[in-house]
């Protein structure tokens, strides 16, 4: 336990400086999916190829999600261990408290809407 | 700075360093970096709570159907997209110490910045010239806000930008200057992302709705 | 002058924003030039500005940041102690027909104030203070990540006080309580600059809080010495490392309402409005996703001093150290689960309210553990009974206390009795004077003697303890009562004079209170003329367990001479057990960062713009923002921001300490 984090500062140094990762095939592989990850959201929604708005919704939201991870990994070369894995870390946590005040606030404001300002009820009880 | 932390040869506990070496300039910075773009994330994730919660009150105002124009929206996300990758480039020619290359890199990544603020820029001022102001309705608020909090970060970075490439020209790619240019990657790969939501979650599923 | 230039020159700020018809103000601010003045003077005709420039403003040294932290906080504590004097004498007073003496619109101002400098400007200081200065020391390193920053930092939380301050004397502060709810806060309700004022405070102060945390966070997880593992932190240090996380992942959401809000009164946008489909409850909702998480960055640093506390002075190891430690990590997630249960009677309906409930009582758990943790730990030890331990046991009564009426407000039916209502101020200050104030008072007494080289006066600190604790008792326990009985927050006048003794009990209990803190300042005026009797020389005066007693009192601006090694949680008292002799030779030169004046000047600016933007004044808002910008980029350029202490002055310091201990011995 003890010998741990000082082998793991010593190769912390390697990892940060160079961020290895990044090479030329890297960056194409992402740009090129990343073009492809736009253009079929795009192009769905500009056609309405599909059947129903809810299934495209669905569908271009799934191609954000993967377009986001694939952005995390060419671009920003995140990696479990690019520093000792502190930055996944980070980036977990911060996308959990994203989860929560982003579905939390949805959630809460909707209930108060329907609670709160019942028009057509209010209309009919007159 | 590799010692022995257990217990040395003679069995006597090693209680400090006797020969340290100090942790090199910049040690901490690309973590606090990426700590400080999770503060950022945060910040956009709340304006997207704003147009997700208010983003459907029109006030009997236009609506994202009347307004928003995909054709230009794909422009300008070709834009950003674009600006990434020679960003990658400008980083894989610091990584070959070639300076020339470096600058131009960033250069056009710097003008396909410009490109996306411009485009974004007449956007805006087409909407307000219709009357969809950012007072209008709280819908038009939070889409202004949020999508104009995000023009605000890539102008940031365009001022970034330049004085990095004063600063490459005047002390070339010293170790402070590659670490600055990867700081600056982070934060415009990270402008990419953010982007992503605000393409699919304000302007495609708002056309959608 | 033609009243559009003077408009141009001046914004909305004119001779009639000065409050020259309310006597008490008038008063106030001849009381404050005449002291500011004496100060002034004082420095100028002993030549100190000078030495406070280089050793103080621009320094870096988390050490003298910590502790310029610490004396904001407390010269903060002394405004908003006036606030809560005037606060509870008007309330005392006001019966049977009399108005009191605080008009409405000042009393307005007077509780929201009291909230946001006690909040902001009191225990943020004394928090973020305690962490700069204990934490590096805590884990072996030599300063924080970023030292330019923890400097910079520091002068915003100052700027963000000094328009606070400002508020007192030219114009006026908000009077729409400490949150500022919407519509109230809207331009429409309150068209003066008080809610401007309060935004433009809290964004200049809340960039240096957002800063500082993620300078400690990186500190704790890059500057650890070698050995100290996660879990060979000591408890303070994990506290702080949770409370930073969350003030990252917290602040940002203030800065974002508050940003949303200035829009609503600068541009006009409709978020907060009640018109074109702006939400005003959105507000309520957003803030408090903040607001929640901000109770635990206050205490969670408190619940590690009473951990270090707690265990020195027991002589004990700490009890249950791995759930110490994960009783903090929960309390960190969980504190982002809870955030509905300020405004369960907002009308959310059953569900949401029932899941905000339940969250928040499984709170109390990990919280509840910790309070066993220290219960084990004191149980069969050798309990000294000093003045941090005091302040310890106080808190854990006290805090035990509040936490129990915490959870009955957690009950969402009974929180339809009592929000709003005089119980409800019993229970937030039981928890946060019972937690957070008596955990910073503890951290003072503790580490006063580490920071200065000497230990602080045990009798007016006594003294200041049974002021503190009778007249927190007295002031608080009627407030309880009379929530009960259903008065509610916030009001100026009574008109049932059956509820006046407990009003009065109150105002005493504050009267005490205030005995408390005259006698802490007493305390420490004592103390450092009797600094050559309380000294200490060892550098570790309570016979303590964690590395920051390993080095001198005060510790030499590079913390360790060489950094240290550690092999076990209480890592000083294993170096103790096993018999650590202090090495005398083989110094070498120590590099450190030097001092910048660029901080205070960034903030001043920082503040110059926020007055302008308050007042209306563009054009100063406008130079001081570009002339940010360019003092910013201007910093960039300088690429030699560190250097070397070199081994001979490293070599007479320690030489120095060497003759100190033989000394001693």
């Amino acid at each position: 336990m003890n010998t741990d984090t000082h082998a793991a500062h010593a190769d912390d140094h390697h990892h940060d400086d160079g961020h290895a990762q990044s090479t030329f095939s890297g960056y194409m592989l992402g740009f090129v999916l990343s073009v492809v990850l736009t253009a079929i959201p795009f192009w769905l929604v500009m056609s309405g190829t599909l059947p129903s708005r809810q299934i495209t919704a669905l569908v271009i939201m799934a191609f954000a999600v993967v377009q986001i991870v694939v952005h995390m990994i060419y671009f920003l070369h995140m990696s479990p261990k690019s520093e000792n894995g502190w930055s996944m870390m980070a980036l977990i946590f911060t996308i959990v408290m994203v989860v929560i005040a982003l579905s939390g606030s949805l959630w809460v404001m909707n209930h108060l809407n329907s609670n709160m300002m019942p028009i057509h009820e209010m209309t009919g009880m007159k | 700075m590799t010692v022995a932390v257990n217990p040395s040869q003679t069995g006597e506990p090693v209680f400090y360093l006797a020969d340290e070496h100090p942790h090199p300039e910049g040690y901490s910075t690309s973590l606090g970096f990426w700590i400080y773009l999770m503060s950022d994330c945060l910040i956009f994730a709340m304006l997207f709570a704003a147009f997700g919660v208010l983003g459907a009150n029109y006030a009997a105002g236009p609506a994202p159907k009347d307004l928003f124009d995909l054709n230009l929206v794909a422009v300008n996300t070709s834009m950003l997209l674009l600006s990434s990758i020679t960003y990658g480039f400008a980083m894989l020619t610091m990584q070959q110490n070639k300076i020339a290359q470096t600058q131009m890199w960033l250069a056009i990544t710097g003008l396909f910045g410009v490109a996306f603020i411009s485009i974004e820029l007449t956007e805006f001022a087409h909407m307000i010239h219709e009357g969809a102001t950012p007072q209008r309705s709280a819908f038009l608020s939070s889409f202004f806000t949020l999508v104009g909090t995000h023009g605000l970060h890539v102008s940031c970075g365009l001022i970034w930008l330049v004085t990095l490439m004063v600063q490459v020209w005047r002390f070339g790619l010293i170790e402070a200057n590659r670490r600055r240019l990867m700081c600056l990657s982070m934060f415009w790969h990270f402008l990419d992302v953010v982007w992503i939501g605000v393409f699919t979650f304000v302007y495609l599923l708002g056309v959608l709705r | 002058m033609s009243p559009d230039l003077l408009k141009l020159i001046f914004g909305r700020l004119g001779i009639d924003s000065l409050p020259l018809h309310e006597p008490i103000l008038v008063g106030t601010f001849v009381m404050v030039a005449l002291g500011g003045g004496a100060l002034f003077a004082g420095l100028t005709y002993f030549r100190l500005w000078g030495y406070l420039w280089r050793e103080w403003f621009t320094t870096v040294d988390h050490k003298r940041i910590g502790i310029m932290y610490m004396i904001l906080g407390i010269v903060m504590l002394l405004r908003g102690f006036v606030d809560a004097l005037m606060m509870r004498a008007q309330q005392a007073l006001a019966f049977g027909g009399s108005e009191g003496f605080l008009p409405a619109h000042h009393y307005d101002q007077v509780f929201t104030a009291h909230g946001v400098i006690m909040i902001f400007f009191v225990a943020m200081p004394l928090v973020t203070g305690l962490m700069n200065y204990v934490v590096p020391l805590q884990i072996g390193a030599r300063d924080v990540s970023f030292p330019f920053l923890n400097n910079f930092s520091f002068w915003m939380t100052v700027g963000g006080a000094v328009l606070v301050m400002a508020s007192l004397f030219i114009g006026e502060f908000a009077r729409t309580g400490w949150l500022a709810y919407p519509p109230l806060s809207n331009i429409g309700y309150s068209p003066d600059v008080g809610v401007d004022y309060y935004i433009w405070a809290l964004q200049v102060a809340g960039v240096g809080t957002t800063l500082s945390g993620i300078n400690l966070i990186c500190t704790i997880v890059k500057l650890r010495c070698p050995g100290m593992t996660m879990m060979k932190m000591p408890v303070f240090t994990w506290t702080a490392l949770c409370t930073n996380i969350l003030i990252v992942a917290s602040f940002p959401v203030l800065t974002v309402v508050l940003a949303l809000l200035s829009l609503d009164r600068y541009v006009g946008t409709n978020f907060f409005t009640n018109d074109f489909g702006g939400s005003p409850m959105m507000y309520v909702n957003l803030i408090w996703i903040w607001g929640h998480p901000e109770v635990y960055i206050l205490v969670l640093p408190a619940f590690g001093i009473f951990s270090e506390v707690t265990s020195t002075f027991s002589g004990k190891r700490l009890f249950g150290y791995t759930s110490m430690v994960y009783a903090t990590v929960v309390i960190t997630i969980l504190s982002y689960l809870v955030w509905l249960h300020h405004f369960f009677t907002m009308g959310s309906g059953a569900s949401v309210n029932s899941f905000f409930g339940i969250t928040t009582m499984i709170i109390s758990i990990p919280t509840g553990a910790k309070m066993f943790n220290w219960l084990f730990t004191m149980y069969r030890g050798r309990i000294r009974f000093e003045l941090p331990m005091l302040w310890t046991i106080a808190f854990m009564l006290t805090f035990v206390l509040g936490g129990m009426t915490g959870v009955l407000l957690a009950v969402p039916p009974a929180d339809f009795v009592l929000h709003n209502s005089l119980f409800l101020i019993a229970h937030f200050h039981n928890v946060i004077i019972g937690g957070v104030v008596f955990g910073a008072f503890a951290g003072i007494n503790y580490w006063f003697p580490k920071a200065f080289g000497f230990k602080l006066d045990p009798f007016w600190g006594k003294l200041s303890f049974w002021f503190w604790v009778t007249g927190f008792y007295m002031a608080f326990m009627p407030l309880y009562v009379l929530g009960l009985m259903g008065v509610t927050r916030r009001l100026r006048v009574f008109d049932d004079p059956s509820l006046q003794i407990w009003f009065v009990i109150a105002a005493i209990g504050a009267g005490l209170v205030f005995l408390g803190i005259l006698s802490m300042l007493m305390q420490f005026a004592v103390s450092f003329l009797k600094r050559e009797q309380l000294k200490d020389v060892t550098g570790d005066p309570w016979d303590a367990r964690t590395l920051e007693w390993a080095t001198s009192s005060p510790p030499p601006d590079y913390n360790f001479a060489f950094t240290p090694v550690v092999h076990d949680n209480d890592a000083w008292w294993d170096m103790k057990k096993r018999g650590y002799q202090r090495p005398l030779m083989g110094f070498k030169p120590i590099h450190m960062p030097s001092s910048t004046g660029t901080g205070i000047i960034l903030a001043g600016f920082a503040t110059a713009m926020g007055f302008g933007l308050i007042w209306y004044i563009w054009w100063l808002a406008a130079a001081s923002f570009i002339a940010m910008l360019v003092v910013g980029i201007g910093h960039t350029f300088n690429y030699h921001r560190d250097f070397d202490i070199p081994a001979d002055d490293v070599i007479r310091t320690e030489d120095a300490r060497t003759k100190l201990l033989a000394g001693a011995k």
